[in-house]
C-alpha cells in the first residue's frame, strides 16, 4: 500500500534533486511523443540532445544559446524571488535591443573603443525602461503586472517592426525589413576564430556573479527573500515594498536588455524583425529550473539551450517540426513543478511484503 | 458623403463577430476565477482548440466532431493543469504559463499537416432574414451557431452564478474555501470541474477562430487573444456581463484598424495593430486604481492553493 505523508520540512536535498528528475521525465515523455509520432524514440532524442552539441561548432552554438537564457533568468529570478511576476522579459529585450541598436546606428561607419560600452548602457538603460512600466503601475496603481508587462510584449514587438520597416530601415536594402549593419566598433567581439560566441557571455557570467553576492551576502537579498516567503512579514518588518518591487523589476529589465544588446551586437549586427526566439519566455523556465539560484541557473540555461539546439538539428535530419523545442520546455516545467510535490510530501510504502 | 445604413450594420457586426472568441474564453476563465483557480494558460488551451477544431474537421469532415472535439481538447489540456494545480498543488502562475508555452508548441507540431489547407465554410442561420430590416438585419442574423451562443453565455453565466445553487457553490469555494469545505462542499473537486469548463470554452473560442472566423490552419493564430480575454476578466470586474461590453470594445479595436487602412489615414499599422495591447493596459489601469473595488470583486481566494491539511 502506498501512503502520502506531509513532510515536518521541505526536504533539502529534494529541493536540488527535483530539476534532475524533471529532465529525466521529459526525456522520456518526450520518447514516447517522439514513438507516438513515429519516429524510434532512442534516435529521435540522440538527434535532439546530443548531435546538436556533439563537436566544437556544436558546443559555442549551446554556449550562444545558452547566454541570453542565463542573463535574462538571472534578472527574473530577483522578479520572482519577491514575489514579483515580471513575464515580460521578451519585451524588455526586445526594447533593449531597439534602444541600443538605435544608438549604435548613429555611430554608423565609425570606430572608437568608447562605441561599444556605449550601446551596451542604451540596452540596459532601454530595458530598464521598459520593465518600469509594470513595475511603476503595480506599485502605484495597483495594477496586475503579469498582464501588464505581457501586453507591452507585444507593443515593443510592433515597435520594432515600424523602425526596421519604417524610419530605421537600410536606405540600400531593398526594402528588406531590416536595419544597416553595425559598425564593427559596436559588436561584441568574438572569442574564436570561425566560432559565433561572443563577449556577451562574460555579461552572464558577471550577472551570476553579482546576483549571487546580492542573494546571500546583501541585506537587500534578505528583504527580497523575506517578502517572497510572505508579504505580511515584509509589511510588518518595515521594508519598504514599493522601492523594491521597482528595483527588482529594474534589475531584470537590465539584463533582459542586455540580454537584447548580446543578440543584435553580437551574432545578428543589425536590427531586424526577429531578434529572439522567444529567449524571454523560455527564461522563465530556466529560472525555476534553477531554483532562481545563480548556479543552478547556469546549468539550467545550457540544458534549455539544447532543445533549441536539438529543435533546429531534429528538423533538418529529421523533419521533426521545430516547435517540437517549445513542448520540451513546457513538458519540463510541468514535471519540474509536479515534482516539487515531493518538497513537502513523503510517499511511504507501506505492507509491502513478499 | 453618403453612408450606407446597411454597411453601419456589418462594421456592427464584425465588431460583434471579432468579439465572440474573447466571450467564449473569458466566460470561461470567469467561471475558473470563481473558483479561486487562476489559470494563465488560456493561450495555449485556445491554440489547442484551433488546432483540434480543423484537423479534426479537416479529417473527418464533420463540422459537429470538430466543435465538441476542440471542446474536449480543451478539457483535456486543462485536465493537466487540474491535475497540477489541484492535486499537487503546484504554484498557478507558472502552470498557466507552462501550459500555454507546451499548447503553442503541441498545436504547433499537430498543426504541421495542416497548413495551407482551405477551410469549409461553417453554415449560417437566418440567412434570408438578414436583408429584410436595414441596420438591425446584418447585425442579427446569418450568423454561426457559436456567434448566438457566444453572445448568450454572459447572461447564462451571470444567471448561473448569481441564481443557481451550484453557481452558489463555485462563489462559495473561491470567496472561502475553507469554509465551503467545512459545509461538505469538496472544494477541490469543484475547482477542478471549473478548470475543466473553462477549458472547454476556450477551446470552442480557438475552433471560432479556425473554423468560422479565419476558416484555415495558422500557426501561432490565437495572437495573444487568450491573454486579452484573461484581461477581460479583470476588466469585468469579475461580472459576466460586462465581459460583454469589453470584448465588444476590443472587438472594434480590431475591426476599425481594417477600415482606417481601408480609408487611407496615415497612421502606421503597428500602431494600430498595438491599440487593443495598449488600451488593455490603460483599462487595467483604470481599474486597478480604485483597490478597494478591486478588493471587493476579486475572488478572495484567487490564484491560491487549497489543501485539506492547511
Amino acid at each position: 500500500m502506498i501512503k502520502i505523508v506531509k513532510r515536518d520540512q521541505p526536504s533539502r536535498a529534494i529541493f536540488f534533486f527535483t530539476p534532475v528528475l524533471a529532465i529525466f521525465l521529459t526525456l522520456v515523455a518526450g520518447g514516447l511523443i517522439f514513438f507516438i509520432l513515429g519516429f524510434k524514440p532512442f534516435e529521435a532524442l540522440k538527434f535532439f540532445f546530443i548531435v546538436p552539441i556533439a563537436d566544437k561548432y556544436g558546443f559555442s552554438e549551446l554556449l550562444l544559446k545558452a547566454t541570453p537564457l542565463c542573463l535574462i533568468a538571472i534578472g527574473l529570478s530577483f522578479c520572482f524571488k519577491s514575489n514579483n511576476w515580471n513575464i515580460g522579459a521578451e519585451g524588455q529585450l526586445t526594447f533593449g535591443a531597439i534602444v541600443s541598436g538605435g544608438v549604435a546606428l548613429l555611430f554608423y561607419e565609425q570606430e572608437g573603443f568608447y562605441i561599444l560600452p556605449i550601446v551596451i548602457l542604451a540596452g540596459a538603460i532601454g530595458g530598464m525602461l521598459y520593465a518600469s512600466i509594470p513595475a511603476i503601475l503595480k506599485t502605484y496603481f495597483n495594477t496586475n503586472e503579469i498582464l501588464v508587462s505581457l501586453m507591452l510584449v507585444y507593443v515593443s514587438k510592433l515597435i520594432l517592426d515600424y523602425l526596421v520597416v519604417g524610419p530605421w530601415s537600410n536606405p540600400e536594402g531593398f526594402n528588406f525589413p531590416e536595419t544597416r549593419q553595425f559598425s564593427d566598433s559596436a559588436k561584441l567581439p568574438l572569442l574564436f576564430e570561425g566560432l559565433r560566441i561572443h563577449a556577451g557571455i562574460f555579461l552572464a557570467l558577471a550577472a551570476v556573479v553579482i546576483s549571487w553576492f546580492v542573494f546571500y551576502k546583501t541585506y537587500l537579498g534578505f528583504q527580497m527573500k523575506v517578502s517572497g516567503f510572505s508579504l505580511k512579514t515584509a509589511k510588518y518588518a518595515g521594508y519598504k515594498g514599493k522601492k523594491m518591487i521597482i528595483l527588482v523589476f529594474l534589475i531584470s529589465g537590465a539584463c533582459a536588455g542586455l540580454a537584447g544588446v548580446g543578440e543584435i551586437t553580437g551574432p545578428i549586427g543589425q536590427l531586424h524583425r526577429e531578434i529572439s526566439p522567444d529567449y524571454g519566455f523560455t527564461a522563465i523556465i530556466v529560472a525555476f529550473l534553477g531554483r532562481l539560484h545563480p548556479v543552478g541557473i547556469i546549468f539550467a540555461s545550457l540544458v534549455v539551450a539544447i532543445t533549441y539546439l536539438g529543435a533546429e538539428t531534429a528538423q533538418i535530419f529529421m523533419q521533426i517540426p521545430k516547435y517540437t523545442g517549445q513542448v520540451f520546455q513546457g513538458m519540463i516545467l510541468f514535471f519540474l513543478l509536479a515534482s516539487d510535490y515531493l518538497l513537502f510530501f513523503k510517499i511511504k510504502f507501506i505492507g509491502l511484503k513478499k | 458623403m453618403i453612408i450606407d445604413i446597411n454597411f453601419i450594420g456589418l462594421i456592427i457586426a464584425s465588431i460583434m463577430a471579432s468579439a465572440v472568441p474573447l466571450i467564449l474564453a473569458s466566460c470561461g476563465e470567469l467561471i475558473t476565477e470563481r473558483s479561486g483557480v487562476l489559470n494563465l494558460g488560456v493561450e495555449g488551451m485556445m491554440i489547442i482548440g484551433a488546432i483540434s477544431g480543423f484537423a479534426l474537421m479537416t479529417v473527418t469532415g464533420s463540422l459537429i466532431i470538430a466543435i465538441f472535439g476542440a471542446m474536449l481538447a480543451g478539457v483535456l489540456i486543462s485536465t493537466i493543469f487540474a491535475f497540477l494545480t489541484q492535486t499537487l498543488i503546484t504554484n498557478h502562475v507558472a502552470t498557466g504559463l507552462a501550459l500555454t508555452i507546451f499548447g503553442i508548441g503541441i498545436s504547433a507540431m499537430i498543426g504541421k499537416n495542416f497548413v495551407g489547407i482551405p477551410g469549409k465554410e461553417f453554415p449560417v442561420l437566418f440567412e434570408n432574414l438578414k436583408d429584410t430590416i436595414p441596420l438591425i438585419g446584418p447585425i442579427l442574423f446569418g450568423h454561426s451557431i457559436v456567434f448566438y451562443f457566444a453572445f448568450a453565455l454572459p447572461f447564462m453565466t451571470n444567471y448561473f452564478l448569481k441564481k443557481t445553487k451550484i453557481g452558489l457553490i463555485v462563489r462559495a469555494v473561491g470567496d472561502s474555501p475553507v469554509s465551503a469545505s467545512n459545509q461538505g462542499i469538496k472544494v477541490r473537486l469543484v475547482r477542478y470541474l471549473c478548470i475543466l469548463y473553462g477549458g472547454a470554452m476556450s477551446g470552442l473560442a480557438g475552433a471560432y477562430l479556425s473554423m468560422i472566423y479565419t476558416p484555415q490552419w495558422i500557426e501561432n493564430m490565437t495572437g495573444g487573444r487568450g491573454w486579452i480575454a484573461l484581461a477581460l476578466v479583470v476588466f469585468s470586474t469579475w461580472n459576466p456581463i460586462k465581459i460583454l461590453i469589453g470584448a465588444m470594445i476590443f472587438g472594434g479595436l480590431t475591426i476599425i484598424q481594417f477600415h482606417m487602412q481601408a480609408i487611407g489615414v496615415r497612421i502606421p499599422v503597428q500602431f494600430l495593430t498595438a491599440l487593443p495591447y495598449i488600451v488593455t493596459i490603460i483599462v487595467l489601469v483604470v481599474i486597478s486604481r480604485d483597490s478597494r473595488k478591486i478588493r471587493l470583486s476579486t475572488p478572495s481566494s484567487l490564484g491560491k492553493s487549497f489543501h485539506k491539511d492547511n
